[in-house]
C-alpha cells in the first residue's frame, strides 16, 4: 500500500478522532445540565436537615479545587510534550497529572465520608441525594479519566509516541480540561453561592 | 449467591407461560437449524462481528422487525381486553398483566422498533450517500448495535424471569418509586433504556462526526442529500437530549437502589422534576424519528416525480428551524399540571409554530410532485398515504396545543390517537418507504411490486380503523391505558379498532410473504444496473448490492445531486486506475461488551453484586482490549477490488 496514502488514512483518522471526541464532550456537557439544574432545583429541599451552608468545610474545598486545576496544567504540558515527541517528559507529567487526580479523589472521599459519618447522608434529604449525585458524578468521571491515563500512558511507554498515542493522549488532555470546567462550576454553583 | 432472585420469577400465570414457551422455543430452534446448516461460524465470521455498517444496518432491521413482532402482539392484546372488558366481563387480562403490556408496548415501539429502525437505515445510506466507504468509528458502531441488543434482550428477559414495568411508557414517579413499585419491573425498564440509550448515544456521535467529517470531495454542507441532512439534525438532538435521558434514568435508579430521594414525594423529592427532564428528552425524541422519515420522503418524491426536489434549502432550514423548536416544546405534555397560565401559553404557541417549518416541508413535496412524470411505485403510495395522514396526525397536534382544549383532552384516547398517527403515518410509513426504496441496494434485487402496494393500502386502511374510532372515543370522555369500563356506548368503536388492528395484522403478514415471495423470485428481479429507479443521489452510481468497500473511487462531486449530474455529463464516468483501500478489520469486542452489559443490568436488576462486578470489570477489560488492539485496519489489494467491481458491474 502506498505510504502517501496510509499518511492521508492517519490524519483523517486524527481529524475524525477529535472531532468526534468533541461532541463527545458536547453531550457529556447536557448530562452535567442535567444534573445541575436538578441541584439547583432540589438545593433548597433540606428537610428541616442540614443545608449547605452549614455542612460544607470552603478552605477544605479549595484545596481540592487547587490540587484540580494544577493537574490540568500539567496534562497541558504533557500534552506539549507530546506533542514534541518527548516520550520520558511525557509519561512523568501525565504521571503528575494522575497521581494529583488521584489525591484529588481522595480527598472528595474524604469529605463524602465525613458527610456521612456526621449523618448527612444521601439518603437524609432531597437535596444531599442532588449534592452527592453531582458531585459523585464529577469524581466518577475523573476516575474514569484515571484510568484511561493509566492505559495510555502505559501505552504511550511501550510504543513510544505514535499518532494513535498521540490521539489518544489528545482526547485524554481535552477530557481533564473538561472536567476541571465542571469543577469550576461545582465549585461556583455548588460551595460558593450559598456565601452569597 | 442470587440476590432476589428466586424461582417464583418464573411463575407469571397461564398467558405468560404461552410467552415463555414460545421464547424458549425459538431459540432453541434457531440454535438448531444453526447447528443442523454447519452455520454458526458462517453467522459469528459474516455477522455478528462484522464492522461494514452495510451488515450492521440489516441487523439492525432484523432485530427490529422481530421486536415489532412482539410490540403488535402486545397491541393485539390490548385491543382485545378493551373490547370485550364492559360492565360485568372484565376480559381476559388482570389490570396489573394489562399495565406491564401497555407499558411494554409503548417502550417496544419506541426504544426497540422505530430507534433500530432508523439506525439501521443510516447505517444503510449515509455512508453511501455521503460518498464514503464506511462510518466515522466502525467499532463504536458495532458496539452501539450490541449494547441496543442487549437492552433488548433484557425487556424480553423480563417477560420469562420476572415482570416489565406496569407505569406507562415513561415510567413517572411516584408510581415509579420502589414504595410503589416494589417488584423487578421498574429495574428491569430502567437498565434496558440505560443500556441501549448509550448505545444509541455513541451511534449519534458516530454519525455525526460521519457527516461533518467524512463527505466526498466537493460535497458542501449544502449540496447534500436531504436524508443526510435530516440524518444529521436527528443526530445532533441524540446527542443533546440522550445525555439527559441518561441522567433522569440514572437518578430514578439512584432513588430505588440507593434510597435517594430525587423523585420520591417525601424528603424534599420532587416528582414534577422528573417529568420535566423526561420530556425534555422525550418530545425531541419524536423529532429523532421522525426528521429521518421526512428525508426517506424527500428523496423517494425527487426520484419517482423523476424531478429536482422542490425547494431544497426551504428543506434544509425547515428541518434546522424543527430541531431547535422541538427543544422548547416539552411542557406541552403536562399543561394540566400546574404551570400556570404564561407559561403554557407560551409552550403551546412554541408547539403550533412548530407546525409551519412542518407545513413548509409538505408543500415542498406537493409542489415536487407538480408537474413531474410520477411513477406510482409502491414507496411512492406510503408517501401518499402519509401525507393525508400525518397531516391528520399534525391537525391534531395543533389542536392537543391549544392548553384549553388539552385540559379536556389531556391522557384521553384522543391524545392517544394523535400520537399513534404522527408515528404511524409518519414515522412507520417512511421507514417501510425508505426499505423498499433501498432494498435493491443493500439486497440486490427488488421487493415483489404487487404485494408491496398490498400492504401499503392493507396499513393504511387498517391504521385509519383503528385509530379514528380512539379520536372519536377521546372526545367521548374514554381516557388511555384503561383495562376495564362500564359505558356500553363505547364498545362498539373499541370493537371496530380492534378490526383495524386486524387489518394491520394483514398488512405485517402481507409483508413477510412479499419477502418470501421477492427472495424466490430474486432471479427475475435482480437490478443488474445499480441504478433501479433512474435515482438522483451517489448511493446509485455504486453496483448493486453495494460492495463491501462502497466505491472503488471516492467520487468528486460538483452540484445538487451528484449521481444525476453524472448521468447527464460525461466528467465523471472515465476511467481510473484502482487503488489499494484500507478497512476495519472483524471485532468481536463490541459484542462481549455489550454481553458483560447486558449482565451488569441483569445483576442490577436481581441485586446480585457479584454479577454487577463481572459484568462492570468485564465491559472495562474488553474496551481496553479493543484500545490496545494494534491491528484493527486490513488491506483489500488493487487488484481484489478490479475483480469484484468487474463482476458486479457485469462486464466480464
Amino acid at each position: 500500500m502506498k505510504k502517501e496514502i496510509i499518511e492521508h488514512e492517519e490524519h483523517e483518522a486524527t481529524r475524525r478522532t477529535t472531532l468526534g471526541f468533541w461532541i463527545y464532550i458536547m453531550s457529556d456537557c447536557a448530562l452535567f445540565a442535567a444534573l445541575f439544574a436538578t441541584y439547583a432545583v432540589l438545593h433548597s429541599k433540606t428537610f428541616g436537615g442540614a443545608g449547605p451552608r452549614e455542612l460544607f468545610n470552603l478552605p477544605f474545598i479549595l484545596l481540592e479545587t487547587i490540587i484540580l486545576l494544577t493537574s490540568s496544567f500539567t496534562a497541558g504540558i504533557g500534552l506539549l510534550s507530546a506533542q514534541r515527541e518527548r516520550k520520558g517528559q511525557t509519561i512523568l507529567w501525565f504521571l503528575v497529572t494522575l497521581a494529583l487526580g488521584l489525591s484529588f479523589l481522595a480527598l472528595e472521599l474524604t469529605e463524602f465520608a465525613k458527610l456521612v459519618g456526621e449523618g448527612h447522608g444521601w439518603q437524609t434529604s432531597a437535596f444531599l441525594s442532588a449534592f452527592f449525585t453531582l458531585v459523585g458524578t464529577h469524581g466518577a468521571h475523573v476516575l474514569g479519566g484515571s484510568l484511561l491515563m493509566c492505559v495510555f500512558v502505559a501505552q504511550t511507554a511501550i510504543d513510544g509516541i505514535t499518532p494513535v498515542t498521540l490521539r489518544r493522549l489528545t482526547c485524554l488532555a481535552l477530557f481533564w480540561h473538561f472536567l476541571d470546567i465542571v469543577w469550576i462550576f461545582i465549585f461556583s454553583i455548588v460551595y460558593l453561592m450559598p456565601l452569597v | 449467591m442470587f440476590g432476589t432472585l428466586t424461582f417464583a420469577a418464573l411463575d407469571n400465570g397461564p398467558i405468560v407461560l404461552v410467552a415463555q414457551c414460545f421464547i424458549v422455543l425459538t431459540i432453541f430452534g434457531t440454535a438448531y437449524v444453526l447447528h443442523r446448516y454447519k452455520r454458526w461460524h458462517w453467522l459469528w465470521r459474516e455477522w455478528l462481528t462484522s464492522l461494514d455498517p452495510k451488515k450492521i444496518g440489516i441487523m439492525y432491521i432484523i432485530a427490529s422487525a422481530v421486536m415489532l413482532l412482539r410490540g403488535l402482539i402486545d397491541a393485539s392484546m390490548m385491543r382485545t381486553q378493551q373490547a370485550i372488558s364492559v360492565g360485568d366481563s372484565h376480559g381476559f387480562l388482570t389490570a396489573s398483566h394489562f399495565d406491564q403490556i401497555f407499558t411494554a408496548h409503548g417502550v417496544i415501539m419506541i426504544f426497540f422498533v422505530a430507534m433500530p429502525l432508523m439506525f439501521g437505515l443510516l447505517n444503510l445510506v449515509v455512508p453511501l450517500q455521503i460518498g464514503a466507504r464506511d462510518v466515522a468509528f466502525p467499532f463504536l458502531n458495532s458496539l452501539s448495535f450490541w449494547l441496543f441488543v442487549a437492552g433488548a434482550l433484557l425487556v424480553n428477559i423480563s417477560l420469562v424471569i420476572g415482570e416489565f414495568a406496569a407505569t406507562g411508557w415513561l415510567a413517572y414517579p411516584p408510581l415509579s418509586e420502589l414504595a410503589y413499585s416494589p417488584g423487578v419491573g421498574v429495574d428491569y425498564y430502567i437498565w434496558s433504556l440505560q443500556i441501549s440509550g448509550l448505545g444509541s448515544l455513541l451511534s449519534g456521535i458516530n454519525f455525526m462526526t460521519t457527516i461533518l467529517a467524512m463527505r466526498a470531495p466537493g460535497m458542501t454542507l449544502m449540496r447534500m442529500p436531504i436524508f443526510c441532512w435530516t440524518a444529521l439534525c436527528s443526530m445532533i438532538l441524540v446527542v443533546f437530549v440522550f445525555p439527559i435521558l441518561t441522567a433522569t434514568l440514572g437518578m430514578l435508579f439512584l432513588d430505588r437502589f440507593a434510597g435517594m430521594h430525587f423523585f420520591t414525594s417525601d424528603f424534599g423529592g420532587n416528582p414534577m422534576m422528573y417529568i420535566n427532564l423526561i420530556w425534555m428528552w422525550g418530545h425531541p425524541e419524536v423529532y429523532i424519528l421522525i426528521l429521518p422519515a421526512f428525508g426517506v420522503f424527500s428523496e423517494v418524491v425527487a426520484t419517482f416525480s423523476q424531478k429536482r426536489l422542490f425547494g431544497y434549502r426551504s428543506m434544509v432550514f425547515a428541518t434546522i428551524a424543527i430541531t431547535f423548536l422541538s427543544f422548547v416544546v416539552w411542557l406541552h405534555h403536562f399543561f394540566t399540571m400546574g404551570s400556570g397560565a404564561n407559561v403554557n401559553a407560551f409552550f403551546g404557541i412554541m408547539t403550533m409554530i412548530i407546525a409551519i417549518p412542518t407545513g413548509v416541508k409538505i408543500f415542498n413535496w406537493l409542489f415536487t410532485m407538480f408537474r413531474g412524470r410520477i411513477l406510482f411505485t409502491s414507496p411512492m403510495q406510503w408517501f401518499l398515504g402519509f401525507v393525508v395522514t400525518f397531516t391528520l396526525g399534525g391537525i391534531s397536534g395543533v389542536l392537543l396545543s391549544i392548553p384549553a382544549a388539552d385540559f379536556e383532552l389531556h391522557n384521553s384516547l384522543f391524545l392517544v390517537a394523535h400520537f399513534h398517527n404522527t408515528i404511524i403515518g409518519g414515522v412507520i410509513f417512511g421507514y417501510f418507504a425508505g426499505l423498499t426504496y433501498w432494498f435493491p441496494k443493500i439486497f440486490g434485487y427488488k421487493l415483489h411490486e404487487g404485494l408491496g402496494i398490498a400492504v401499503v393500502w392493507a396499513w393504511i386502511v387498517g391504521f385509519l380503523v383503528a385509530f379514528i374510532p380512539l379520536y372519536i372515543l377521546g372526545f367521548m370522555g374514554a381516557t388511555r391505558r384503561l383495562d376495564h369500563y362500564t359505558n356500553p356506548d363505547w364498545q362498539p368503536l373499541f370493537m371496530i379498532a380492534g378490526v383495524g388492528a386486524i387489518i394491520i395484522g394483514l398488512g405485517v403478514l402481507l409483508q413477510v410473504t412479499q419477502m418470501v415471495v421477492s427472495y424466490r423470485n430474486r432471479k427475475q428481479n435482480r437490478d443488474r444496473t445499480g441504478d433501479p429507479w433512474n435515482g438522483r443521489t451517489l448511493e446509485w452510481s455504486v453496483p448493486s448490492p453495494a460492495p463491501f468497500y462502497n466505491f472503488a473511487h471516492i467520487p468528486t462531486v460538483y452540484g445538487h445531486d451528484a449521481f444525476w449530474a453524472m448521468k447527464h455529463s460525461d466528467l465523471a464516468m472515465s476511467h481510473q486506475e484502482y487503488e489499494d483501500i484500507l478497512l476495519p478489520k472483524n471485532s468481536p469486542l463490541g459484542l462481549y461488551t455489550a454481553g458483560f452489559a447486558f449482565l451488569l443490568g441483569f445483576g442490577f436488576v436481581w441485586h446480585i453484586s457479584w454479577l454487577i462486578t463481572f459484568g462492570a470489570l468485564g465491559a472495562i477489560f474488553s474496551l481496553i482490549a479493543r484500545a490496545l488492539d494494534e491491528h484493527t485496519e486490513y488491506v483489500v489489494p488493487a487488484h481484489v477490488i478490479e475483480r469484484t467491481e468487474k463482476r458486479l458491474r457485469h462486464t466480464v
